[in-house]
């Protein structure tokens, strides 16, 4: 009895695990598959998927048969001790000793390639890191135009397009936790005229598809100038960001001891010597949750560095879109490309997981 | 509190109340402007300079943060100089006053200024009506983009919410949770254009002909069951669920993260009473599991609704939009970028709005009553 629940609890045990277990590889295997072609030479990636770094069984060319002129290739030929027409060799030809016959190419090449099938081993073609220099590097291109002026075109250097990610990113994570930091400490903290409904704008706006503003806000770019500088681009990361970003980081200062800041008033203290000398250290969880939030936001984020940035400041995701538009069958620069876009926020991502999650449950209404 | 002592002094406070008033204003506009103001000069210098990069980037970070927050202290310094009372008074907005301005300058005033140019011509100058509205409501590519947007929604939510919430259950009674939730998990922190990279290579297809070999996963699967295989991004109306797999991959980690949470909340005995009752496991997870977590999951399957009415980027990468997998955000960047139509970008992007109008009701009705007290 106790022997067949026990038989029972393993078997559903492995159902459980064996079925999380095969999702886990689907989720797996795109990434795996795009890391493991990064590494490979740009003609291997062509000509064989990335799986066949694993081993697997090949036909290797062993040997190439030129037939003479005296051969009539209309009739049934005599090759390696079988006789096969030229039809039958196109489709190839097993010889008994597991060799193979193929006729290479049409009917005037007279070659036949002899392959026989080999065991081969793990990355039996060497990995390479080239794909990775020649995707941070990019090439400088020259040409002439019609009017005989020289242009030099950037070419698709993730390198720089990383460094004007984190021009963008950090001041796009720091400005919008700072100004949301002192509205939120105004918000639950003091009091004046208009705060509730000040306070309820926030909430309306929080889901607010930012389309909505890109139209408006690009006039007012073009008229001031803006377009394609960082403070441009950080003032709109930082304006879509605020709401949520003033939202959550209200929760969470609203929670706060109140009689320790009493405390703190009686004292003698003034507002801006609570805030950044209580406010802000208890609320470092909050902060840190929403920081890495929305550093991840603005550094995967493609739209908003699309309308604003564009050209002249290249990011990384802006940057990978393009080598994909232009070269779209480059896989090795792609590959390698997509990977450098990932790196920081994977780094990021997996040294504070846990303030990240933290943000999740907080907010999930971001517009 | 102040206002009473205001109003018993007459005329004389109705003037004090304006200066007040007034004064909030500018306190508000002050560090916003002026920070801009300065900002703003230095990057155009830094924008049409020839310094090498890394000098520019370093700049205007430093520059950048430092920048806001001399503002703040600044502003505080200055407020701080005046008489008691009007400190108390101006105070709340210095800290509130920039983010109040820049969430109306880009998120509150735009949306009165996009209805405004939704009813004008491409170049917002001459007024026509509701001729955008007509083009946004009836139009044969607006239509299409509806029925992709509504595929998108309920097919990519239900399978990102439903993957999302068997792996949190699943993974709850295993000794390995925290390794398979990473994983699954990971693919958040990934851009929707690196997703777009990773997945257009598992569908990329070469054709056929002699020496031809597929390189695409899922090509190579296809001709391993013997099937043939095909250009799955340009085959409508499939292409579009090949897209969402991608939208699925990404936001199941979201789903079950948040699902997760939610069902390490449910009391044990809860569950332990239900299966000495003879419950079993699955009627145990849709009585007491599943109504349970309501709450949560309505509010992961709103924000992945709204997530999916606002994409872009995937699609963007993935196929422009072009055979068939057009959505209303790509259609409203084609407008306004591609075609230069500011007045249907903008009937566009209202319609977008309109659709999240029960979002924000509900967000605001949710949070009036958490807090009457305000």
């Amino acid at each position: 009895m106790a022997a067949s629940y026990k038989n029972q609890k393993l078997r559903s045990s492995l159902g459980v695990n064996g079925t999380l277990i095969l999702i886990c590889f689907i989720w797996i295997l795109p990434t795996l598959g795009v890391f493991i072609t990064s590494l490979r030479n740009s003609q291997d990636i062509f000509s064989s998927g990335w799986w066949t770094v694993l081993p697997h069984k090949e036909n290797i060319q062993t040997q190439e048969i030129i037939l003479d002129a005296s051969v009539n290739i209309d009739e049934p030929m005599q090759i390696e001790g079988i006789t096969a027409t030229f039809e039958e060799l196109r489709q190839s030809v097993t010889l008994p000793d597991g060799r193979m016959l193929t006729w290479y190419g049409n009917k005037r090449t007279r070659t036949i390639i002899v392959t026989e099938e080999h065991w081969v081993g793990f990355f039996s073609k060497p990995l390479t890191l080239d794909n990775y220099i020649d995707v941070l590097t990019g090439k400088e291109i020259r040409f002439t135009d019609a009017g005989g002026n020289e242009i030099i075109r950037k070419g698709n250097s993730l390198g720089s397009a990383f460094l004007n990610s984190i021009a963008v990113a950090v001041p796009a994570t720091i400005i919008p936790i700072l100004i949301a930091a002192f509205a939120a400490f105004g918000f639950s903290w003091l009091s004046f005229p208009g705060r509730g409904l000040i306070f309820t704008m926030v909430v309306a706006i929080l889901v607010v598809p930012l389309q909505i503003s890109l139209v408006p806000i690009l006039q007012d770019y073009t008229k001031l100038n803006l377009n394609g500088t960082f403070l441009g681009i950080w003032l709109a990361h930082t304006g879509f960001g605020l709401p949520l970003a003033t939202y959550l980081l209200f929760n969470y200062m609203s929670t706060l001891p109140r009689d320790l800041l009493e405390a703190a008033y009686m004292d003698g203290a003034s507002n801006f010597t609570i805030f950044t000398k209580l406010i802000l250290p208890l609320s470092v969880p909050a902060l840190a949750s929403f920081a890495i939030f929305q550093f991840l936001w603005v550094w995967n984020d493609y739209l908003i560095a699309l309308v604003f940035l564009g050209d002249k400041n290249r990011v990384v995701t802006y940057a990978l879109a393009s080598i994909v538009g232009e070269k779209g069958q480059d896989w090795h620069l792609l590959t390698s490309g997509a990977f450098v876009s990932m790196l920081l926020p994977l780094a990021v991502f997996f040294a504070l997981q846990r303030f990240f999650v933290r943000g999740l449950l907080a907010g999930s209404v971001k517009g | 509190m102040q206002k009473s002592q205001d109003k018993s002094s007459g005329n004389a406070g109705i003037l004090a109340g304006l200066v007040v008033a007034l004064g909030r204003i500018l306190i508000s506009f002050f560090v916003p402007v002026i920070t801009f103001l300065v900002l703003w000069q230095v990057f155009i210098f830094l924008r049409d300079s020839s310094a090498p990069q890394i000098v520019i980037v370093l700049v205007a970070i430093i520059w950048g943060v430092a920048g806001v927050a001399i503002l703040y202290v600044v502003s505080n310094w200055f407020v701080e100089q005046l008489p008691d009372p009007w400190t108390r008074r101006l105070q709340p907005f210095v800290y509130i006053g920039p983010a109040v301005v820049i969430m109306g300058w880009y998120l509150a005033i735009p949306v009165l200024r996009t209805l405004v140019l939704s009813f004008k011509d491409e170049i917002g100058v001459k007024w026509i009506g509701f001729d955008n509205y007509i083009f946004a409501f009836t139009d044969r590519i607006m239509l299409e983009t509806f029925r992709n947007n509504l595929l998108w929604m309920i097919v990519g939510t239900s399978f990102s919410v439903g993957l999302g919430l068997l792996i949190a259950v699943l993974s709850d009674r295993t000794r390995f949770e925290s390794i398979y939730k990473a994983i699954i998990f990971t693919p958040m922190a990934i851009s929707f254009v690196g997703a777009g990279v990773i997945w257009k290579f598992v569908y990329t297809y070469k054709g056929e002909g002699v020496g031809i070999e597929e390189i695409g996963l899922l090509n190579a699967v296809v001709l391993a069951l013997g099937g043939q295989s095909q250009p799955w991004l340009s085959l409508p109306p499939w292409n579009n669920l090949f897209l969402i797999v991608i939208m699925v991959w990404l936001q199941t980690g979201y789903a079950m993260v948040v699902t997760s949470s939610a069902i390490k909340g449910i009391p044990l005995e809860l569950l332990e009473a239900a299966r000495i009752d003879g419950a079993t496991e699955v009627q145990a997870f849709f009585r007491i599991t599943i109504p349970y977590i309501k709450g949560t999951l309505i509010t992961v399957i709103t924000t992945i609704v709204i997530f999916s009415l606002k994409l872009f980027d995937i699609v963007r990468v993935m196929t422009g939009g072009n055979n068939g997998t057009n959505v209303i955000a790509n259609e409203f960047y084609l407008q306004r970028f591609t075609y230069g139509n500011t007045g249907r970008a903008s009937a566009i992007a209202i319609v977008l709005l309109i659709a999240v109008i029960p979002v924000i009701v509900n967000n605001l009705r949710e949070f009036n009553k958490e807090r009457r007290a305000f």
